[in-house]
């Protein structure tokens, strides 16, 4: 991290703000020019529903009546408290300006499709349109640092500090590792898109929290609607620059809206955040499948960057895995149950779980409010759209330290041409390097260690169970023997330290600070600290055992995919 | 950038390789392009431009022959490398510096790479899905290249020269990829289809050279089309069951690149796999075998892999098995044949 741009500004943050003079954010400018936006969204999904129909009268009239079908249907089936008012009547007049078109022939302009299709992509597109707005930015921004404050720092909550004291201890307690100065960097040449993991709801506001840390303006991304039921979050969310997103559409025409607000957003240099993983991991796993919808804006946004400026001034974009590293997730319990209900179907009897007592929520908080933990976000190195690192300039580099023209990814015959199949395939390569960025970045704490090595003994143990048999095992047969552990840990340690240093990991400074007997120690006193019922706790009479076997399989989960249970 | 200047590029089409069947793709090719053809040796480059001709094999005129690796990644952006699996990474490095975004590499190699020398695999080794890579993988790799495919099914090249009737796939991720080699190759006597499963395609023309080879040694024995009919349906559920290894969809395996390759090769004493094997049975080393070919045969090397697979996946394939111990261990055919039969 560089010591010249770390706490240097008097406000308390890290790093100093890239771009002091708000007015100049490509997200404030969208927020300022609303209804351009809006008409420009509008526009941008015409054409491109146009062309998925091959502008075939026919075709939209089949594309509009399934909209209308899967609108009606959603309308009666699954209504949420964020919808307008007025939704049923305003499908209810598109139903009966349908109808109106005679089946053999065409509607007299203003009634025909193309005017129908206007009236709901005019709609979808203010609907989802963002509203940013700077005051309300400054509040949150005081805001989520004071609450995430008061989460982290238990003992805060009992004593009065200032908000810029505050400041410096969630910067102690979150630690922010990674290419963080080549982002800035890059963040002032060309458009960042930022991928991070999702392992719980606290993420969103983290990485927003993250992203000002560095000095960066605010990212633009697609909420849930289902969030702006809440009237409180609704309010800042529609003032930070979230744009609207409901999963519950699926029609051409309303995903095709989504796509040109992202794309637009892109295009006007806004930086955007995507979780590609979709929702939460349910199973405590680093995502290996991303769902890669919004993904592909990025390369619609960049070969139409291309097509303005056929040459090296074209705006690029950066692509910057992000890693949520914690010791502990505050929804891990109802996240497994839910993975393993998924995964296993009628194999998984979900027994009553006793959490929920008094006695237990009064251990809960008060873990809580003592924990020590730390956690860390790690920024991955920048890359451009097909993979390649960039230099400081900002160019492409091939893995022989080639300069690469990546505008030539964009050419069939000489021409940048839009060939939606080549692009769907690169998006898919893409995810497939943020899969692999992912392993790279992930930070190991003691506590993934021992919960790791703690579920692979007992699996090695029992080689002949199914997962759903392992994990309804009476708890004495949990329990491991210390010095058996302690075997394992440390040549467990030995192996992550060699694919640390292979650049296949990453690894929490607690590995170099503390011997195998500590790092136990310390592994086991963070893991899954928050919970009523310890996934790994050390027993009185020195053994290892497991207060909860499915939280346990949760946080061994973080280290799978990298092979190293043939080292148990 | 000026892309007019790059017009050109786009209708002259590049081979790399002057192996039989580079010579035959280049034919093909030339029905309907200027072809650039890549030799290594600049004598073979030479005696092409004087004569189109060589080896005794007539070259279509519009076939012009270079030495110089950069006269065709510069002049042409659909190149088909058609080079033995052993030296395919080194060629994908020689072109590498000059190879750009918008080339699209169609390949013809029926072959796997793996990181040490093949020699080094002994019948004990094993080998897991990440320590090989298929050809196109290899392209990938070693170029800024993303646009890859490659070619699938029964394309003995001595036919493809006579000017023969026959078919190929064209396999690749990229519908772009697909119609640009459906554009280049197709001709009245050349049908070209169309997949987008590249790993399957390659997998299935990869495996069936084993099975080839212990075709080939049915020949040479003197046995007839029951015992080969026998050899090519098992040797068809090996090739799957291995594939799956490798992670080749089974469809790949029942359409041309598959069943169609398979025949082929296992009928035709035109194939180079089938005469190693048919050598094998009438008393020749493997050493000496491999002497006399002036061309490498894949299903050699492909066997060590595949067994090192089996190895590793422990999956069920006699015929591999039995074949490595005739090639590489301590059984003689007859002993195979015997083994084969008597499998449970």
């Amino acid at each position: 991290m560089s010591e010249k741009t770390k706490n240097k500004n008097n406000k308390g943050w890290m790093y100093d703000e890239l771009f002091p003079d708000w007015r100049e954010w490509p997200i404030a400018q969208m927020g300022r020019n609303r209804s351009e936006l809006v008409k420009e969204v509008e526009e941008y999904t015409l054409k491109a529903v146009h062309d998925a129909t091959n502008n075939s009268r026919a075709n939209l009239n089949d594309e509009l009546a399934k909209a209308l079908y899967l609108e009606r249907v959603r309308i009666s089936q699954t209504p949420w408290k964020a919808d307008k008012p007025d939704e049923k009547a305003f499908w209810g007049s598109i139903k009966k300006a349908l109808l109106k078109i005679p089946p053999d022939g065409v509607a007299p302009e203003g009634q025909d499709e193309e005017a129908i299709l206007q009236r709901i992509v005019e709609r979808y597109s203010d609907e989802i349109a963002g509203n940013f707005n700077m005051s309300a930015y400054n509040f949150a921004k005081g805001f989520t640092t004071f609450g995430f404050a008061r989460l982290l720092n238990s003992w805060n909550v009992f004593g009065m500090r200032t908000l810029r004291g505050q400041r410096r201890e969630l910067h102690e307690k979150i630690k922010l590792v990674g290419a963080i100065d080549d982002i800035r960097n890059l963040a002032t040449k060309g458009t960042v898109i930022m991928v991070p993991t999702h392992f719980s709801n606290i993420d969103s506001i983290l990485i927003g929290w993250a992203i000002q840390s560095i000095g960066l303006p605010p990212f633009v991304y697609g909420a849930g609607l289902n969030l702006f039921g809440i009237k409180l979050l609704a309010f800042f969310m529609n003032r930070l620059g979230a744009y609207k997103v409901d999963r519950r559409r699926k029609n051409l025409i309303y995903l095709e809206t989504l796509k040109a607000y992202s794309t637009l957003a892109l295009r006007h240099g806004s930086n955007s955040l995507f979780f590609p993983g979709g929702t939460r991991s349910r199973s405590g796993a680093i995502e290996s499948k991303l769902k890669l919808g919004l993904l592909g804006t990025a390369f619609e946004a960049q070969r139409l960057n291309y097509i303005d400026k056929p040459n090296d001034k074209a705006r690029k974009i950066y692509v910057v895995p992000v890693v949520f590293n914690y010791n502990f997730v505050l929804e891990a319990p109802s996240l497994i149950n839910e993975h393993l209900k998924r995964a296993g179907q009628e194999q998984y009897y979900d027994e009553n779980r006793s959490g929920s007592s008094s006695i237990n929520m009064f251990k809960f908080i008060y873990k809580f409010l003592t924990v020590q933990g730390e956690m860390s976000i790690s920024f991955g190195k920048p890359m451009d759209l097909f993979g390649n690192d960039v230099n400081h300039e900002g160019q492409s580099i091939d893995r022989n330290g080639r300069q690469v023209d990546i505008m030539r990814y964009f050419i069939t015959n000489g021409v940048i041409t839009h060939d939606q199949q080549r692009e769907a395939e690169y998006t898919r390569m893409l995810g497939d390097e943020i899969v692999k960025r992912y392993h790279k970045e992930n930070m190991v704490y003691p506590s993934h260690l021992v919960a790791y090595t703690a579920f692979q003994i007992i699996k090695k143990r029992h080689k002949k169970l199914d997962l759903y048999s392992l994990l309804r095992l009476p708890e004495d047969d949990h329990t491991i023997e210390y010095n058996e552990f302690y075997e394992t840990i440390e040549r467990m340690v030995g192996v992550l330290k060699q694919m640390s240093a292979e650049g296949k990991i990453r690894l929490d400074d607690d590995f170099d600070r503390f011997d195998t007997k500590g790092i136990i120690e310390e592994g086991v006193r963070n893991s899954g600290i928050y919970h009523a019922q310890r996934p790994v706790k050390l027993t009185k009479e020195g053994t290892i055992a497991s207060e909860d076997f499915n939280l346990l399989y949760y946080y061994h989960n973080r280290l799978e995919g990298y092979g190293l249970n043939k080292h148990i | 950038m000026d892309l007019t200047s790059t017009f050109n590029r786009n209708m002259t089409v590049g081979v790399v390789g002057s192996g039989s069947f580079g010579l035959a793709l280049a034919n093909l090719l030339a029905e309907n392009r200027d072809v650039i053809l890549y030799s290594r040796r600049s004598e073979v480059a030479d005696a092409i431009n004087a004569n189109h001709e060589i080896y005794g094999k007539k070259l279509n005129a519009r076939v012009t022959a270079t030495s110089d690796i950069t006269e065709v990644t510069s002049n042409c952006t659909l190149l088909f490398p058609v080079v033995s699996s052993l030296g395919f990474r080194q060629v994908i490095r020689s072109m590498a510096p000059t190879l750009r975004p918008d080339h699209i590499i169609i390949h013809g190699t029926k072959g796997l790479d793996i990181k040490f020398p093949v020699q080094d695999l002994t019948a004990t080794s094993t080998l897991s899905r990440g320590q090989i890579s298929t050809m196109s993988e290899i392209v990938l790799q070693e170029s800024v290249v993303k646009r890859v495919g490659c070619l699938g099914g029964p394309n003995l090249a001595s036919e493809i020269m006579q000017g023969q009737p026959a078919a190929t796939v064209v396999a690749s991720r990229f519908e772009e990829v697909i119609h640009e080699g459906q554009k280049a190759l197709r001709s009245r006597r050349f049908q070209v289809y169309g997949s987008h499963d590249v790993t399957g395609i390659e997998i299935a023309g990869v495996l069936k050279n084993v099975i080839a080879i212990a075709s080939g040694a049915l020949g040479g024995l003197g046995l007839g089309d029951n015992a080969r009919a026998l050899l090519i349906s098992r040797g068809m559920a090996e090739m799957i069951y291995i594939g799956k290894t490798m992670g080749a969809d089974t469809r790949a395996f029942i359409g041309l690149a598959g069943v169609g390759d398979l025949i082929a090769t296992s009928s035709s004493p035109l194939s180079r796999n089938y005469t190693v094997g048919f050598r094998l049975a009438k008393g020749e080393s493997l050493d000496a075998i491999t002497k006399t070919m002036t061309e490498a045969a894949e299903g050699i090397n492909t066997i060590k892999v595949a067994k090192a697979l089996v190895n590793n996946y422990k999956v069920r394939a006699p015929i591999t098995e039995a074949l490595y111990r005739i090639m590489y261990g301590d059984m003689d055919i007859k002993q195979a044949l015997q083994y084969l039969m008597e499998y449970p």
